[in-house]
């Protein structure tokens, strides 16, 4: 087995055990890149140099004090990293360098992991499927034919593709869970304020969260330890005791509640994913959990309210792109109207035109309270339909995605059709509560995701019951076949 | 409800975006239609319901009025496309 297909845990072991060296870790990712990166194309940035540096500095065992010393990790490339540049996948910050690390940057290195690179993306985040990042898109190690998801869709396929153990992502409407199904790997977006925001760049900031890509539960565990908590410099970030999250890596799950909502298992899911949530809910019984049927009634109703709030508060967002402090800048206007204007119109892509198109129209004098305002009070129902369904049960599941895993070019053209992948992360996203994806079988030989949602803050419950999952399957274990050296 | 090329004009000046003419057409259709899917919501009666801003119970964050250290200006600077005595240079405004 080689290093590269190592987990953070037997990685560590590997480490303590004096079985291979920081060093060989290291190599080892890069070779895996370099062997098979050409293909997935995953990175959009590549520090080698600082990578392996890096391990050098930590060649002695009594210098390597961090929960992941030595172990190699990437972000998606809106997570502002000082010193590399940062590009959300846009021309418009195609040449920005961050003056500083986001927090959660700052939090994975004082905890002595190494940044090897920075992962693509839909532009602003906004798509799902990675073909809008503007650089390049991003093939499902699946089948390379295929999207990998998006908007996370390099952090997905990375891990999948065994070119880092983990990564980081951001999810505002499905963004980390959705990729993650297509890619068979474990994906949670935490709470909404469960992780600091600080220095990374805003989509949509009422629904914006950063989270985990991993191999397995444990893995994502881990790492939730280091990027959970509060901090001063996120005004949305919660002040509240974090739980250590391995302490939930137990497979009795005697008793727990599952709900699972029968609209999820509608309105355009595929059979074959809703057989696999349904075997899984079996399973789940088997286990010792109480498997009911429930109802979220407001749940059509989730993807017209997301597409107007996420737009609008993307709008509002984006208008800091102006060509002024950071980004490009059109130097033939001779006035400082055109100068934002034609700034804007060359540094932003087709989708992100379009949903500052859509937000700015939700927003402007006279469509506000028909849109903005009504989106915000369908959003309450959708709220409260969770709440109510939270009273009796613990985690609602469902799968995590209509389809498996679409090919390239078949979507990006119908907006509307492409939104559709969405509909049944966004409801998460509107009523802030942690959701996790994890794989659940496969479809034509393309992984599947589970959808397991809990009650906001309780990511313990989540990450118990996808790892009483994953212990008592073996979907986890099954890599794409890209081929070996 | 089907949006007018002129109407696309008023948006994406408030928008600052400047579109050519195939990117209005296109984004009136569009617009149109994800219009028309939002539509949708008004089949729910939302008369006695709160708007829900965001989900957490925070409404304002103060904190002590510190000084504390702050970045150094060249390196804020370093990404400005125009400078001109370590000022960002745009053209004239009024």
């Amino acid at each position: 087995m080689e290093l590269y297909e190592l987990g953070l845990y037997e990685l560590r072991d590997k480490l303590n055990r004096e079985e291979a060296s920081v060093h060989e870790i290291i190599e080892s990712v890069l070779r895996r890149i370099h062997q098979v990166d050409g293909r997935v194309k995953a990175f959009v940035t590549l520090d080698e140099e600082n990578a392996l540096q890096k391990a050098d500095q930590l060649k002695r065992e009594e210098l390597r004090r961090g929960r992941i010393a030595g172990l190699p990790f990437a972000l998606k490339d809106l997570i502002c990293t000082r010193s590399l540049r940062t590009t959300c996948c846009s021309r418009m910050l195609e040449q920005f360098v961050p003056p500083y690390d986001a927090t959660v940057a700052a939090r994975l290195n004082a905890e002595q992991g190494i940044l090897v690179g920075k992962l693509n993306m839909d532009e602003f985040a906004m798509g799902s499927s990675t073909e809008f990042s503007a650089f390049f898109p991003t093939h499902n190690p699946w089948d390379l034919e295929r999207v990998p998801g998006g908007s996370s869709g390099g952090s997905a396929a990375a891990v999948a593709a065994d070119e880092v153990p983990f990564a980081l992502g951001t999810d505002t409407g499905g963004s980390i869970r959705q990729p993650a199904a297509f890619c068979g790997v474990v994906g949670l977006k935490p709470t909404y304020g469960r992780v600091s925001r600080w220095g990374v760049v805003a989509f949509a900031s009422s629904l914006d969260q950063v989270g985990i890509f991993s191999k397995d539960v444990a893995d994502c565990a881990l790492v939730m330890n280091i990027i959970c908590g509060y901090d001063p410099l996120d005004s949305t970030s919660i002040n509240m005791k974090v739980p250590d999250y391995t302490s939930f890596l137990s497979t009795d799950i005697k008793g727990m509640k599952i709900a699972y909502p029968r609209e999820y298992f509608q309105q355009g899911v595929d059979k074959k994913n809703r057989e696999l949530v349904m075997a899984a809910l079996k399973k789940y019984e088997e286990l010792g959990a109480i498997v009911e049927e429930v109802s979220l009634p407001h749940s059509e109703y989730a993807l017209p309210a997301y597409y107007i709030i996420a737009p609008a508060e993307a709008s509002a967002n984006l208008a800091r792109f102006d060509g002024v402090r950071y980004g490009l800048r059109d130097f033939e206007a001779d006035n400082v109207t055109d100068m934002f204007s034609r700034s804007r119109a060359a540094g932003f892509g087709a989708e992100v035109k379009r949903r500052i198109m859509l937000g700015t129209y939700a927003l402007s004098s006279g469509y506000y309270d028909a849109y903005y305002l009504k989106a915000l009070k369908v959003r309450r129902l959708i709220s409260n339909d969770f709440e109510q369904i939270f009273k009796d049960f613990d985690i609602i599941i469902s799968p995590t995605t209509p389809t498996t895993a679409f090919k390239l070019g078949e979507q990006s053209n119908e907006p509307l059709t492409l939104y559709m992948n969405d509909i049944l992360t966004v409801p998460i996203n509107l009523a802030g509560l942690p959701g996790i994806s994890v794989p659940c079988g496969f479809s034509d030989g393309l992984p599947a995701g589970m959808q397991i949602v809990a009650k906001p803050f309780d990511e313990g419950s989540l990450i118990r019951a996808a790892y009483a999952f994953e212990q008592n399957t073996a979907y986890h274990t099954v890599k794409p076949s890209l081929g070996g050296e | 409800m089907a949006l007018t090329t002129n109407e696309v004009e008023h948006v994406a000046l408030l928008a600052r975006l400047a579109l050519n003419d195939e990117e209005k057409k296109e984004l009136a259709e569009q617009l149109s239609l994800i219009l028309d899917y939002a539509d949708r919501l008004n089949e729910i009666n939302t008369d006695e319901i709160e708007p829900l801003a965001h989900i957490l119970p925070v409404y304002n964050v103060f904190r002590e009025d510190m000084v504390g250290a702050s970045s150094p200006r060249e390196d804020i600077l370093a990404n400005g496309p125009l400078l001109e005595d370590g000022q960002y240079k745009v053209p004239k405004i009024v």
